[in-house]
């Protein structure tokens, strides 16, 4: 192991390995944590309120535990998870970077949390100007002239951006009925594409791990209603040939979308919209490090160019002649897609760390994001080889294929091999396109000791495929649980404790 | 310019001559010319977090709806609870807050087990056996809901009561778009569902509230028995913290039961993050839409968790799924389970109780000012539609002066016009009461309404 000034620290976290009891088990009848506001209120019988028929016998049956309990179980439960916090989590297209506790702090203030969201715009000024702020900086930073802050996460863009292209179309009176994307895609285009109404056309990608650009010219024509491209595509790779590609898709009409997974790569070097971009989804809780939470809240913006701003969700946040802020429907939107304003709290955290980056600040971490994936690619050259070797952008994709047809060692057993050194593994068998594929993506926040050290555990598992094949099938075993049986889990399906029969 | 970055200098240069390049621009060396920004992005520079603290803070002040300035009565989908202090602690560590998706559930069983926890408690509320890891908000989960309706019975029209949330109304609008669902909504008489005004046929579902936006307990019979005549599946979206006490979703016979699970222990949050409830029967289990936690065991025969079913979702069925959802909204499912592990199976009763003591308290004082009626003369659980003698914009404007966000201008959430009130909405309040409100507070809200109108 290379030794670098600073050296690093034990990533091999304290983790729990007893089987913590469900809050069900733990329940006793008649313990209790609550505690309620005296509120003088009149305690008058339910029944004296509601008609009978509408009541139930008794109270729905939840778990009864006193605080202490609570707080046992469930800190109990955070010593068997993994997070960001714990160490270094390269999971690619994911962008698992650090997330700056001071975002979270702006989340916790009551100045924002507190705020109903059915006030009037007299009562939530500050809301509204922090909406049209970030509005202002994503159009920046994707070269874009207006966004919808509504959709949820990425999924919810995607699904909000196609129903865009249609209103689009319509107006034009065009029909169109094709979407092209290429096979190397996130599993969430074609699955929003046809919940858009469009039928998908896979575009195959070439040897080289690109848009197979005659492919795509090939299956051109005026039902194309246009194409979604993430760019660095999910191989990593930047798409060298993305100006022809949009003057092709553009030449018959079509659309282009850009699916701002990794928005990460490019900060501050290329914009979607100079690219030739129509439509842009971000994930903030990629790129701009608000965190994931276990699954989820993310937030998905919409931007989009000048051609369909008019189309976007409304109510909108939007400045008025006389400095102030009101909600504005575009005037031929397509609609509400959320049942507020989108995951404000997530929108305020993002603009937080977009405020104390700057232009050059995202500059900075785009260079270091793209910087780390490729010493690491180099770094490993010899032990796990990328899919395609050339310069990556803030990912490497890398193959096991030797490691499974000389040893049986495959992708997944390398993943989970890795849990046992405290690292989180990548992405594992996508894309599609790559046998054996391991995705990995440092981010910019992880150190070259951090990186070095996750090198040398990848060599480590190597040359346990060689001379202990055995153990890493069986890997991880230190870990809280060891590995899961993900059969018996869809065919006996226990997703309750009521179901679970204990 | 501030970063989160760690290379120093000297390991930058080290990490670029490992790669035989000169400058970290070089590493975008194979983007097109053409396109690379060339003066990079026209932003500002980037400040300090306590610069920027200052800029929020400044921000903040112009927000005049916090709750400490203003007493809330102001519900429409999105309430004031209390929060304690255990759950906010519990919610925000960091193992559950900044953990991705359990994708390697051998170091993920913190967050599968308490989703798992969550996942038995939206069931039991529901009274439906199968309750996914959460959607993205009640209006999402409608959405859902429909989609599964028009997959189960390959039909495409919708019956939506008007009693569901305006919102929630416009979102399933906006998403037929693409769907190309028909959606039909029947308007509400007196506050409760007129089914038999409109001629339901080629249903692939029908979907009431309970209790309806208004506030409203409807007989949720008529609609099930047209759900039955028509084949198709009965949708119903719910109050999560009413359930405790009411008939449940699938006493009335749901099929799906949808619901916004944002009064578990998560704050207004000017209307998101907030979560998508959703139960099903197990008929439906195929086209369950997003992630779903079941129990197993690892190779050691230990119990263990995993997200199951996973044949279903968008990574793997590609085009052909029955959904686009992959990141959900755990982290509130996962405080929903704190919350509620916190208030029990009394806290929860006890906490459903007081909402509508006082919401009742709270219509009796407020009827009794000359010219204020009921919208309808319907039985309410906890919220309750009013007509004021005057706009009732300005009649919440005039309140904030007492120190009262008095409910929401019906207007605002529906428009001028919906079919879930006769004649005009512009005077029309939505107003509810949480347990968080004293007698003093709805004292002070019917005495500062009477000082209003006068």
């Amino acid at each position: 192991m290379t030794s670098y000034p600073g050296g690093r620290a034990a990533s091999i976290p304290l983790m729990g390995h007893e089987v913590e009891p469900t809050i069900f088990e733990l329940s006793v009848p008649g313990r209790h944590a609550f505690q309620l506001r005296t509120t003088n209120v009149a305690p008058v019988p339910l029944a004296d309120l509601v008609p009978a028929a509408h009541l139930r016998e008794a109270p729905v049956a939840l778990a009864e535990v006193n605080e202490r309990d609570l707080v046992g179980h469930f800190t109990r439960l955070t010593h068997r998870q993994f997070s960001v916090d714990l160490g270094a989590y390269p999971l690619g297209s994911c962008t698992m970077k650090y997330n700056p506790k001071f975002c979270d702090a702006v989340a916790n203030d009551p100045g924002w949390n507190s705020v109903h969201p059915g006030v009037p715009a007299a009562l939530c000024q500050g809301w509204l100007e922090l909406m049209v702020m970030l509005e202002h900086q994503l159009c920046a930073i994707t070269g874009m002239a207006a966004a919808t802050l509504q959709p949820s996460a990425g999924a919810a863009g995607e699904l909000t951006g196609l129903l865009l292209m249609r209103a689009y179309h319509q107006a034009n009176g065009d029909v169109r009925k094709r979407i092209l994307i290429p096979d190397s895609a996130h599993g969430t285009n074609p699955a929003s594409v046809t919940l858009g109404g469009y039928e998908v056309t896979t575009i195959p990608s070439n040897d080289r791990g690109l848009v197979d650009f005659a492919a795509m010219k090939a299956a051109l024509g005026p039902d194309v209603a246009g194409i979604m491209l993430t760019n660095p595509n999910t191989v990593g790779l930047f798409e060298e040939e993305i100006v022809e590609i949009a003057a092709a898709v553009h030449e018959v009409g079509g659309l282009l979308y850009y699916d701002g997974a990794n928005l990460n790569a490019i900060l501050g070097a290329v914009r979607p919209g100079d690219m030739g971009f129509d439509v842009v989804h971000m994930n903030l809780h990629k790129t701009f490090a608000t965190p994931h939470g276990g699954g989820g809240p993310g937030a998905g913006p919409v931007a989009v160019s000048q051609r369909l701003v008019e189309f976007l969700p409304g109510p909108k946040a939007t400045k008025l002649d006389d400095g102030s802020y009101d909600w504005r429907t575009p005037s031929q939107s397509i609609g509400r897609v959320h049942g507020w304003h989108g995951n404000a709290l997530v929108l305020a955290r993002a603009l937080a760390y977009i405020n104390v980056h700057g232009g050059d600040g995202l500059a900075k971490v785009a260079q270091h994001a793209v910087l780390n994936a490729n010493w690491l690619r180099h770094r490993l050259r010899d032990t796990l080889p990328a899919a395609y070797d050339r310069p990556c952008m803030h990912e490497a994709v890398l193959t096991a294929s030797a490691l499974k047809s000389r040893y049986g060692v495959r992708g997944l057993d390398v993943a989970k091999a890795l849990l046992e050194e405290g690292f989180h593994s990548p992405t594992v068998y996508f894309p599609l396109i790559v046998d054996e594929a391991l995705m990995f993506e440092p981010t910019e926040t992880e150190s070259l000791q951090t990186l070095e050290s996750l090198a040398v555990s990848i060599e480590k598992i190597a040359a346990l495929a060689i001379t202990d094949p055995k153990r890493l099938m069986h890997a991880p075993q230190t870990t809280p649980v060891s590995r899961v049986d993900e059969a018996r889990a869809a065919r006996q399906l226990v997703s309750t404790e009521d179901a679970a029969n204990r | 310019m501030a970063d989160y970055i760690p290379h120093t200098p000297e390991e930058v240069a080290a990490m670029l001559e490992f790669l035989g390049l000169d400058s970290l621009d070089q590493l975008f060396a194979h983007i097109p010319a053409s396109v690379r920004l060339s003066a990079g992005l026209d932003m500002a520079p980037g400040m300090s977090e306590p610069d920027v603290a200052a800029v929020f803070a400044d921000l903040t002040k112009k927000n005049k709806g916090q709750l400490a300035q203003l007493t809330c009565f102001a519900g429409g989908g999105a309430y004031d609870h209390e929060i304690p202090p255990v759950v906010k602690a519990l919610g925000s560590r960091s193992e559950f807050v900044t953990a991705y998706t359990p994708y390697q559930p051998e170091v993920a069983q913190g967050i599968l087990q308490a989703v798992f926890e969550y996942q038995t408690m939206v069931s039991r509320l529901s009274g439906l056996p199968i309750a996914n890891a959460s959607i993205y908000d009640g209006a999402t989960s409608l959405v859902e809901a429909v989609n599964m309706a028009g997959g189960a019975t390959g039909r495409s029209t919708m019956y939506l009561s008007a009693g569901i949330h305006p919102h929630w109304r416009q979102v399933v609008q906006t998403m037929a778009f693409g769907t190309g669902h028909n959606i039909v909504i029947v308007p509400l008489r007196d506050g409760v569902t007129d089914w038999s005004s409109v001629d339901v046929r080629d249903a692939a579902a029908v979907v009431a509230a309970y209790p309806n936006y208004l506030g409203v307990l409807e007989d949720l019979s008529d609609a099930k028995a047209l759900a039955v005549a028509n084949d198709a599946l009965f949708v119903v979206a719910g109050d999560p913290v009413a359930a405790s006490v009411l008939k449940s979703a699938a006493s009335w016979g749901a099929d799906i039961y949808v619901g916004e699970g944002q009064p578990f222990g998560t704050a207004l949050s000017f209307g998101g993050p907030f979560l998508g409830l959703f139960a099903c029967t197990t008929e439906q289990i195929r086209r369950l839409p997003g992630r779903i936690v079941g129990e197993t065991v690892d190779s050691n025969g230990r119990r263990a968790f995993v997200t199951t079913l996973r044949a279903r979702e968008q990574d793997i069925r590609r085009e052909k799924a029955t959904s686009n959802i992959c990141s959900n909204q755990t982290l509130m499912a996962v405080t929903a389970a704190i919350q509620l592990g916190y208030l029990g199976t009394q806290g929860l009763a006890e906490v459903a109780t007081r909402c509508a003591q006082g919401a009742h308290a709270l219509f009796d004082a407020l009827v009794a000012i000359p010219g204020v009626t009921p919208v309808s003369s319907a039985p309410f659980f906890r919220e309750f539609a009013l007509r004021l003698p005057q706009s009732a914009a300005s009649v919440l404007s005039a309140l904030v002066g007492e120190g009262i966000l008095g409910g929401l201008a019906l207007r605002s959430l529906a428009g001028e016009r919906d079919l879930s009130v006769e004649g005009d909405l512009d005077t029309i309040v939505l107003i509810t009461v949480t347990e968080r409100r004293t007698q003093a507070d709805i004292d002070h809200f019917a005495t500062s309404l009477r000082k209003v109108l006068a």
